[in-house]
C-alpha cells in the first residue's frame, strides 16, 4: 500500500489524478480461510482490519453481496455520539468515539471525523429532566455532555428558532461537544484499504446463501454465490439482513428489520455548525462537507427489506425541521432513500458468541450503528480472536433476553435512536 | 404510502392503521412450566421474514379492529388481508417474494 501524504496528493494533482492505483485487490475467493466476515460494511471491514492488526490473523475474507459500503454504511446520516444513559452503553459507544478520534491517522485515510458537537433539544419539562438525567449519568461515566439553556443553544447553533410561538418551544438542550460526524464512504474505503494492506481478501458481489455445520454442530463452511468457502470461524455483520443470514445457521434472533429513511437537500454554503436533533418532534439534521443538509427521518411502521419507505414519514421530519429552522423552508430536497435497520427489543446491539460454536454475530444496532463502527469492529475482532467477549461487549449477549438483563436504551430515550 | 384493505371497511391509506407485528404468535401455556429460553423466544424471538410475512394490523383510526395480512417484505405488496382467528391463507410465494 502506498501511503498517502501531502506530497503524494500534490503529485497526484500534478498528474491530473489519473495515476492512482487500486486501493484494494479484487481477489477470487480461496477454498478456505481462518476467519470469514459476512458483510462488507464499515463494521465488517473494521472487524477484519482489527483481527489482522491486533490479533495477528492474516487469512481472512470479507464477503459482501453487493459492493463495499453500499448498504447501511452508505445510507446513514453519519452522526457520532456516545451520550447514552446506561453505563454499559456509554462504555460501548465511547470506546468507539475514542477510536474515531485517531482513526484518520491510524488508517492513513481521511475519514473527515469532525467533532462539531451534537445538540439534543428539549421542548418540555419531561425532556429537560430526561436530558439532565443523561448528563449526570454521562458525567459519572466520564462521558462529556452538558446542559445549554435555550439562549445558549441558539448561540451554539444560530439557525435554531427558540421563539415562543412554536407549538413545542425549545427550552434548552444537551450538548456533547465530542460528538459530530464523519464521511461514511471514507470510513468503508479507509478500512477496506487498510485491511487489504494487511492481507485481508475483500470479496465483493459474493452473497452468502447457506451455512454448513459439522457433526458437532460447529460452523464449518459458508455457501456463497461464488462457491463453497470453508472456515471454522465465521462472524456475521449483516445489519438489516442479520435474521436472514443467521437463520441459515439455525439461529433465531430477537430482531425485526425496518426501513429507516434519510434525505438530503440541495447543497448550500456552510450554514449549519453542528448536529441538532429533537426526539420529541423528531427532527434530525446536520450539514455535510459537500453542503447538503443531511436529514434523518424515522423508521416506517412495518418490517420490510425494501430499502424505501413512505413519504409521510419523511414529511413528518421535514415539518419539524422547518419549524425549528425556518431559514430552511425554501430549500429543495435532492434525494431520499431508506436503509434496513435491525432493531432489538431494548434498542441495544448484540456483539457476541452464538449457540453455534465458531459463529459470532454483530447485529441489532438498529438506527444507530454508524457511530459505533470502529468500536464494533474492534470488539467483534477481540471476541473472534479469544472466543470470549471483551469486557466492554460482555453485557451485549444474545442470552440477555432470556436472562432478563436488557440494556433498555429504548425506554431510556423513549424513541428509536 | 401503502393502501391497506381493512376486512371490515375496505381500502384505506396506511395512516389510518397501526402495525401490530408478526401474526399467529400463540402465548404458550402453562406459562409457569416454560423455561426462560422458551419464554424469551415467545416474548422477543421473531422470524423477521424476508418474503411473505403474516402480520397483524389494527385499523386504529377507523373501525378499531385488529386483522391479519400477508405482505411481501421485499416489495411491500399486500397479497391479502383476513380476519383475526382465521388461518393464514396458503399463498404461493409470488413476485420477488421468494423467502431466503
Amino acid at each position: 500500500m502506498r501511503r498517502f501524504s501531502g506530497l503524494s496528493l500534490l503529485l497526484g494533482g500534478l498528474s491530473g489524478q489519473r495515476r492512482w492505483a487500486e486501493q484494494w485487490r479484487s481477489p477470487e475467493p480461496k477454498r478456505g480461510y481462518d476467519a470469514i466476515i459476512v458483510g462488507g460494511g464499515g463494521h465488517g471491514l473494521a472487524t477484519a482490519y482489527y483481527l489482522a492488526r491486533e490479533h495477528g490473523m492474516r487469512d481472512i475474507a470479507v464477503l459482501e453481496k453487493g459492493w463495499i459500503g453500499g448498504g447501511n454504511t452508505g445510507r446513514n446520516t453519519t452522526v457520532i455520539r456516545s451520550n447514552y444513559l446506561f453505563s454499559e452503553s456509554s462504555a460501548l459507544y465511547d470506546h468507539a468515539v475514542k477510536l474515531w478520534e485517531t482513526l484518520s491517522q491510524e488508517l492513513n485515510y481521511n475519514v473527515m471525523f469532525s467533532q462539531r458537537g451534537v445538540l439534543m433539544l428539549a421542548h418540555t419539562v419531561h425532556d429537560e429532566q430526561v436530558a439532565k438525567r443523561h448528563i449526570h449519568a454521562n458525567f459519572a461515566n466520564g462521558v462529556d455532555n452538558e446542559w445549554l439553556s435555550a439562549a445558549e443553544a441558539k448561540a451554539f447553533c444560530p439557525p435554531l428558532n427558540i421563539g415562543t410561538e412554536l407549538r413545542y418551544p425549545v427550552t434548552g438542550g444537551a450538548l456533547q461537544r465530542r460528538g459530530g460526524t464523519a464521511r461514511h464512504d471514507a470510513v468503508a474505503w479507509g478500512y477496506a484499504r487498510a485491511a487489504n494492506a494487511l492481507g485481508v481478501d475483500i470479496i465483493e458481489n459474493c452473497e452468502v446463501t447457506g451455512m454448513r455445520r459439522d457433526a458437532s454442530g460447529a460452523i464449518a463452511a459458508v455457501e456463497t454465490s461464488r462457491g463453497l468457502i470453508s472456515s471454522r470461524r465465521v462472524a456475521v455483520s449483516a445489519a438489516g439482513h442479520s435474521s436472514v443470514v443467521m437463520g441459515m445457521a439455525g439461529v433465531r434472533l430477537p430482531i425485526e428489520s425496518f426501513p429507516l429513511q434519510a434525505l438530503v437537500s440541495e447543497p448550500i454554503k456552510p450554514i449549519f455548525p453542528c448536529v441538532a436533533m429533537s426526539n420529541t418532534i423528531h427532527a434530525y439534521i446536520s450539514q455535510s462537507d459537500k453542503g447538503e443538509l443531511v436529514i434523518g427521518a424515522s423508521t416506517d411502521a412495518y418490517t420490510s427489506y425494501t430499502q424505501r419507505g413512505a413519504l409521510h414519514v419523511s414529511m413528518h421530519t421535514l415539518e419539524a425541521v422547518c419549524e425549528l429552522f425556518p431559514i430552511f423552508r425554501r430549500l429543495r430536497m435532492l434525494r431520499n432513500w431508506g436503509g434496513i435497520v435491525d432493531v432489538t427489543p431494548d434498542r441495544s446491539p448484540i456483539i457476541a458468541k452464538t449457540p453455534v460454536p465458531g459463529l459470532y454475530v454483530n447485529c441489532g444496532w438498529g438506527t444507530g450503528g454508524f457511530k459505533a463502527t470502529p468500536g464494533a469492529g474492534h470488539l467483534l475482532a477481540y471476541t473472534i480472536a479469544h472466543d470470549e467477549p471483551h469486557p466492554i461487549n460482555a453485557p451485549f449477549t444474545l442470552e440477555r433476553f432470556a436472562a432478563g438483563l436488557l440494556i433498555d436504551e429504548a425506554a431510556a430515550a423513549a424513541v428509536s435512536h | 404510502m401503502l393502501l391497506i384493505n381493512c376486512p371490515y371497511c375496505g381500502v384505506r391509506p396506511e395512516l389510518e392503521f397501526a402495525y401490530g407485528g408478526e401474526a399467529h404468535l400463540t402465548r404458550p401455556s402453562p406459562a409457569e412450566s416454560l423455561t426462560d429460553e422458551q419464554w424469551a423466544d415467545f416474548q422477543y424471538g421473531r422470524t423477521n421474514t424476508r418474503g411473505l410475512h403474516a402480520e397483524r394490523w389494527r385499523h386504529a383510526r377507523g373501525c378499531g379492529q385488529f386483522f391479519n395480512a400477508v405482505r411481501d417484505t421485499t416489495t411491500d405488496q399486500f397479497l391479502c388481508t383476513y380476519k383475526t382467528g382465521e388461518p393464514r391463507p396458503n399463498l404461493p410465494s409470488a413476485g420477488g417474494g421468494t423467502p431466503r
